[in-house]
């Protein structure tokens, strides 16, 4: 019998993150289905593991149908890794559809439904212009946001400029946040980018939503994730290098965007940290490092706020200060966040646990900070959807 | 103000076209758009026409890489209204009324936050068809908000 962690009314096993992969980032020849595949076999790969081992296998994918025409992956993808007649469910939580596979990984395990658990989130997205992406992508939105040719980026436009507005931050401290994740993703080789911009470069860039230019923005990805999941009772019949979820919350917040009481809030970071934080036993100031969901320079600041990490309005100031550096007291986005990275959007969750994993188990290679526990904060939508983990180095 | 079957009202001089209806809800709250439940759990009461006031500007942003059949640029504000008898009569906010948000195209991207803007009917804000959405789930025509001259 492995450790049991009390949550709400009934007891959970501990779950163990035991292997874990992911493709190379960016514009790729491999449609949806080989993606998913590709990363899938990685993973098992790296487990020492046989598919048809698997229980459960979770695919995390926004829109493979309106992208790509191809539905019924799940199925599809259990069948490329020979893991049939494993019980299989397709994940969409739009852009936090990786966060939410984690979270429905977690729970296969921790509620004993699943001895070994793999999660794929992957996304084909270049072969559609960049007009149409954004479409799919908008297509979240309530009608009442829709009909105005409200996108995501421009949503990010309206925050950003309130946020400098209030907190009387300056432009260039969003500028610096691309700076440090392009100076992150150098080091990254799945990374879509993989060179530094300086300053000067950010701010001069062409304007998408006003006052965000170009390299305040994600660009557009193919990619895919996956992770291999099992009790912590078994993780060493597996493993040495593994880690545990020691927390992990889910939230929601209002569909539509302006009814929030502070633009500058995202009240789901918030609620699902308070949820992990209370499960873990952990407060921010416990983080060693953290994956933030940079799909817009100014969500770090908002996310890295929300979570508690720093004071309301103060985030500029951390990167302004190199406090969020890999070299800092905090590291955020080692892995180049989404923003270098890339944003497959079913993928970039799973990303994002796969960072805090190489980085518990000490397998960064140059990206490597000193860390014993680890954050991912994947957020959908424009945090209409959360999903906050953190993670703890394997005992 | 209408609170119970919205007018059709507006800024223009045609005057027939439909409201901007937000919903009241029983403690008092207004959303736009309205939801089957309010904040306190309950069922709208009453309507709203927010067209009749003006509002305040928030923020706002240009956007340049529009999706399929929408405007380039695209001017977008968030708009705040403060709805109460005073400001219905006066249609300007009063300080003391109840607050309700709104998002929308701007006429122009020459406005600055805490611009008092008015509401400007339009017939089709986006080509219905254009974009991944089927043109007949939903509406396109709504409010344009442009500053008070």
């Amino acid at each position: 019998m492995g450790k049991r962690l009390a949550v709400g009314r009934g007891s959970m096993e501990r779950v163990a993150i035991i292997g874990a992969s992911m493709t190379q980032f960016g514009q790729r020849e491999a449609w949806i289905r080989e993606l998913l595949a590709e990363a899938g076999a990685a993973c098992l790969d790296d487990a020492g593991i046989e598919g048809s081992e698997v229980d459960h296998l979770y695919v995390s994918n926004m829109a493979s149908g309106e992208f790509e025409g191809q539905t019924g992956i799940a199925n599809a993808v259990a069948h490329d890794l020979n893991a049939i007649p494993a019980y299989t469910a397709r994940i969409d939580q739009t852009s936090s559809s990786g966060g939410a596979g984690v979270f429905s990984a977690w729970q296969s395990v921790a509620s004993g439904a699943s001895d070994l658990t793999m999660l794929v989130g992957g996304e084909k997205m270049t072969h559609r212009s960049t007009a149409e992406a954004t479409d799919v992508i908008a297509s979240l939105t309530h009608p009442a946001e829709y009909k105005h040719g409200l996108t995501l980026p421009s949503f990010a436009g309206l925050t950003a400029r309130r946020y400098l507005h209030v907190h009387d931050a300056p432009r260039e401290s969003l500028a610096k946040v691309a700076v440090k994740n392009h100076k992150n993703g150098v080091d990254n080789p799945h990374a879509q980018f993989q060179k530094e911009v300086d300053l000067e470069t950010v701010m001069e860039s062409p304007i998408i939503a006003d006052p965000l230019r170009l390299y305040d923005f994600c660009p557009i990805t193919d990619g895919s994730a996956a992770l291999l999941f099992c009790p912590e009772s078994k993780a060493k019949e597996y493993t040495d290098g593994y880690v545990t979820i020691a927390g992990i919350g889910g939230a929601t917040d209002t569909h539509v965007v302006h009814e929030r009481a502070d633009p500058t809030v995202m009240g789901g970071v918030v609620d699902s940290s308070e949820t992990a934080y209370e499960m873990a036993g952990l407060g921010p100031e416990d983080i060693d490092m953290a994956e933030l969901h940079d799909m817009f320079t100014i969500l770090e600041f908002l996310q890295s706020e929300g979570l508690g990490f720093f004071e309301q309005g103060e985030g500029w100031k951390a990167v302004e200060e190199g406090v969020t550096d890999r070299d800092g007291a905090l590291p955020i986005n080692t892995s180049g966040g989404l923003k270098s990275k890339g944003h497959p959007l079913g993928a970039s969750g799973v990303a994002q646990v796969y960072e805090v994993y190489k980085q518990l188990i000490g397998e960064a290679g140059p990206r490597q900070v000193d860390a014993e526990t680890g954050l991912a904060c994947n957020v959908g939508g424009f945090g209409n959807c959360v999903i906050t983990t953190i993670m703890e180095a394997g005992q | 103000m209408s609170d119970s079957e919205p007018e059709a009202t507006g800024t223009d001089d045609t005057n027939d076209h439909p409201p901007m209806e937000a919903a009241r809800y029983p403690d008092g709250s207004i959303l736009y758009p309205p939801h089957p439940v309010g904040p306190d759990g309950n069922e709208p009461v009453g309507t709203v026409d927010l067209s009749e006031y003006t509002a305040r500007l928030i923020t706002w942003t240009t956007s340049t890489a529009t999706p399929p059949g929408v405007r380039q640029p695209n001017h977008i504000g968030i708009v705040e209204f403060e709805v109460s008898e005073a400001s219905a009569e006066s249609r300007t906010a009063s300080g003391d009324g109840e607050p309700v948000r709104a998002i929308g195209q701007l006429t122009t991207g020459d406005v600055e936050i805490g611009d008092e803007l008015e509401a400007e009917y339009v017939g089709e804000l986006r080509e219905p068809g254009a974009g991944i959405r089927e043109p007949e789930s939903q509406a396109w025509d709504g409010y344009r908000f442009r500053p008070v001259e």
